[in-house]
């Protein structure tokens, strides 16, 4: 049934298309989607794939790349300095207590210590891929379990490097076997000493950011020069496959490298091109990577050992589980933020493939036990979205920061009522000032830590994402007068308006809008009250400045209310304009420089500083003395 | 020596040719406060507290303003409107400014004789100053005839200079131990001779 690449590709395209269109539909999270189709067109189901899967999982696996490189150019290079501490923290305490765990378990199950020691290593890392599209989907990257469990990942990816190194070490000093078959054991530095080894990461990873400065930026601008569209995407991907090669001829793994590139790419003017160009290539490929760890359950070795398999699993699985909430309980995240890192990241990760498989080319693992671990990976990995759904469905409502709690409402509230959704620095303010004039709005957050302390200071607060219909219900949307939304993310944003302005069009919308571009969509959604963070306080600051150069207060006040009224006019107005040609601005900074361009003209032409004649004496006398003259 | 506070609201001072030489003349004198309430309140948001803090702390008040539509400014009014509050600057306990003296020092387009019954103001200015006038009163501060530049659309510059020294003058005047009997028997504080030498 296999052979032709066309069909394959039509095989895996429908399959996704099919079984994620299904789990999108039940409310599942894609992963679910993704790995029902692997299974199903794996060689178990409908025989789709046969070996070859393995291939695929090898290839997709720069899914996982592609992702840290986008994860990286949203983490400016001070951020991640400042978290060094969580991150080695953290995933050190996880990494630790989980290989000692986990060597005790199969060490009691009878393997060899050198068996039980690589089991150990590959039980310990979790899947980036699973955990962070999971945690993207559900918009957790701001919140305490998010970050801890970026930071866990983070540092099992930079651990995995000495676990390489390491396995190795493990095989009695016989002749290094020849028949490894995967590019990581290839590494050019395998047989240098550590020492040289690590001075050759280092010098890798200062090359990466002195290439991000002055090669990779430099070219970008080459590239945007020419004006191809596709010279991007080759561009970015250039990018991504020079740096992972890098770090496989070190021996560093290719998506640490890839994330370190991002890091460095973070500040630069194409970060934007960069992640809208890769995003859809980054889903297609982690999709692909699920339906490869879909379609490689092996069911035959499962139904060889149905009983083994389904106990080491489960023990793994609460292994891993209870080493990740001793871990969130040291580092004091609360209750629910620590069962959203218990759950997310208890599965064992894409990393054991590459680690099994390199022992068992080493002849440290049979082929049964490997067989077996490898099964173990996959069903791990398909778990986490099942596990995740019983958490977020049967546990968190019913402990750690509840979806809501009872609490008596004052008449204004009853007949007024406010829904404030997202209370961080926008929200918070918006929130004082109301609740300044006895309104208390009714807050909708996604952080658990500021829900309770919120709950603590007497508001009523709703906890969850704000784009799930029934949240908005239970907090009382069909009786609210005003929505406000003051939320960062501006997608959020659009999915919160369009969800209210469709199903309670009786709700006054009133939304916070990053910028221009985004102020300019929600117009052409119908939205009336938009609140451009970027507008009033940059004219506070500008008309502040002038005033230090000696202009008068009160004539900058007025201008100030004049710039408002003139520059509302002009977005409304520059909203129902198409957009620019996107054939000519293939860049998003080049195309924004445009629309600055424009504005600045009509500032002009249309003269922005009115003449504001208002109790000005000359202009009185001027206009006396043409009266004269007539 | 007496501490002279100016309240100067002028809601577009950066484009008034006699204004700009009056204030100089006040930036030059000793003990005395000159109070730009435009670019103090841009906003029209009046700190009640400081402005009775610096009245207090006063013993002649300036009120400098053009003469919009008969009247202050609208920043004035409001200053009116919010520092002088009751129990403070009047009623029962009210005697804050009690034996203060306060007067307006005015700025007018139109010449001194359209401001009468014949000319098409109707009314004369101190007519129309009743207002303040009466604001004086009620505080129980002593109120003296306006120091008025008038047809300012038309003044020459030499004209302009002659103001200026007399209000440098009346400042003087002002400070001094003046007693406020001789100094109100006249329609505007331009008319006393102790100014025009």
């Amino acid at each position: 049934m296999t052979g032709s690449l066309l069909f394959e590709a039509i095989v895996f395209l429908a399959g996704a298309i099919i079984c994620v269109a299904i789990a999108k539909r039940l409310g599942l999270s894609s992963v679910i989607g993704y790995l029902l189709a692997g299974v199903l067109i794996g060689p178990y189901v409908l025989g789709f794939i046969g070996e070859e899967g393995q291939d695929i999982l090898h290839f997709a696996e720069f899914g996982v790349v592609v992702m840290l490189f986008l994860i990286g150019l949203e983490i400016e290079p001070k951020n991640f300095w400042s978290m060094r501490k969580t991150i080695l923290g953290m995933g050190g305490l996880q990494v630790g207590l989980t290989m000692v765990l986990s060597y005790g378990l199969f060490a009691l199950l009878g393997f060899s210590t050198k068996v039980s020691l690589v089991i150990s290593m590959a039980v310990a890392l979790s899947s980036t891929a699973i955990a962070m599209q999971t945690i993207k989907e559900k918009g957790l990257m701001e919140t305490t379990s998010g970050t801890s469990s970026f930071s866990i990942l983070l540092f099992q990816d930079i651990i995995v490097i000495f676990m390489l190194g390491f396995i190795p070490l493990l095989t009695n000093t016989e002749t290094k076997t020849t028949n490894s078959n995967h590019s990581q054991h290839t590494s050019l530095l395998e047989n240098l000493p550590i020492g040289f080894q690590t001075l050759a990461i280092i010098l890798s990873v200062v090359l990466i950011i002195i290439a991000g400065k002055f090669l990779i930026v430099p070219m970008l601008r080459k590239v945007a020069k020419t004006g191809v569209r596709e010279l991007l995407i080759a561009a970015a991907f250039l990018i991504v496959f020079a740096i992972s090669y890098l770090m496989e001829f070190v021996g560093i793994s290719p998506a640490l490298g890839a994330f370190l590139g991002g890091v460095v790419l973070s500040n630069s003017e194409f970060k934007h091109e960069l992640e809208s160009t890769l995003e859809p290539f980054k889903n297609l490929l982690l999709g692909l990577f699920f339906m490869a760890v879909g379609a490689s359950i092996n069911f035959i070795v499962i139904a060889k050992s149905p009983l083994t398999i389904g106990g080491i699993l489960v023990a793994i699985i609460v292994l891993k589980a209870l080493v990740l909430f001793i871990t969130g309980h040291f580092f004091k995240l609360k209750l629910d933020q620590k069962l959203l890192l218990t759950f997310n990241l208890s599965q064992i990760g894409e990393f054991a493939f590459v680690l099994l498989s390199f022992a068992f080319g080493l002849r440290i693992l049979e082929q049964g036990q490997m067989d077996i671990m490898l099964v173990i990976t996959a069903l791990s990995m398909s778990l986490t979205p099942i596990l995740g759904i019983i958490n977020e469905r049967l546990i968190l409502p019913k402990v750690g920061t509840k979806e809501s709690i009872k609490r008596p409402m004052d008449h204004i509230a009853k007949s007024q009522k406010v829904i404030l959704v997202g209370f961080g620095h926008f929200g918070s303010t918006v929130g004082r000032f109301l609740r300044s004039h006895g309104v208390e709005a009714t807050i909708l957050d996604q952080d658990s830590n500021r829900v309770d302390f919120l709950r603590k200071m007497g508001f009523e607060v709703y906890y969850g994402d704000a784009t799930r219909l029934d949240l908005l219900e239970s907090a009382g949307i069909a009786d609210a007068k005003i929505l406000i939304c003051a939320i960062d993310s501006p997608s959020v944003t659009k999915q919160v308006t369009k969800l209210v302005k469709e199903k309670f069009p009786h709700v006054e919308l009133m939304i916070r809008a990053k910028n221009r571009y985004e102020a300019y969509d929600l117009i052409n959604m119908g939205i009336d009250n938009i609140y451009r963070e970027s507008l009033d306080t940059s004219l506070t600051l500008a008309s502040d400045a002038l005033s230090k150069l000696g202009f008068r207060k009160y004539t900058l006040n007025r201008q100030v209310q004049n710039f408002i009224k003139y520059d509302e006019e002009s977005l409304r107005r520059l909203a129902k304009q198409p957009k620019i040609d996107d054939k000519n601005y293939i860049f998003q900074a080049r195309k924004e420089l445009a629309e600055q361009e424009k504005l600045l003209e009509d500032d002009f032409q249309r003269g922005i500083v009115l003449h504001d004649n208002h109790w000005d004496s000359e202009h009185i006398r001027q206009q006396l003395d043409n009266t004269n003259n007539l | 020596m007496k501490k002279t506070l100016v309240i100067f609201a002028h809601p577009k001072f950066e484009k008034s040719r006699v204004n700009a030489q009056l204030v100089n003349v006040l930036k030059t004198k000793n003990h005395v406060t000159f109070h730009d309430l435009y670019e103090h309140y841009p906003h029209f948001h009046i700190d009640v507290k400081k402005e009775q803090t610096l009245l207090e702390q006063h013993d002649v008040i300036i009120w400098h303003h053009p003469f919009y539509w008969y009247s202050s400014p609208a920043l004035l009014k409001q200053w009116i409107d919010m520092v002088l509050e009751f129990n403070w600057a009047y009623g029962p306990e009210g005697n804050a400014l009690q034996g203060k003296t306060v007067m307006n020092v005015i700025t007018t387009g139109g010449s001194r004789d359209v401001y009468c019954s014949e000319g098409y103001n109707s009314f004369t200015v101190n007519q129309f100053l009743r207002p303040f006038e009466q604001t004086a009163n009620l505080c129980g501060m002593k109120y003296l005839p306006p120091f008025a530049v008038m047809g300012t659309h038309k003044l020459q510059d030499d004209a302009l200079k002659n103001y200026t020294q007399q209000y440098e003058k009346l400042i003087d005047v002002l400070q001094s131990d003046f007693v406020t009997e001789t100094l109100s028997n006249c329609l505007f504080l331009n008319d006393l001779p102790i100014l025009s030498h």
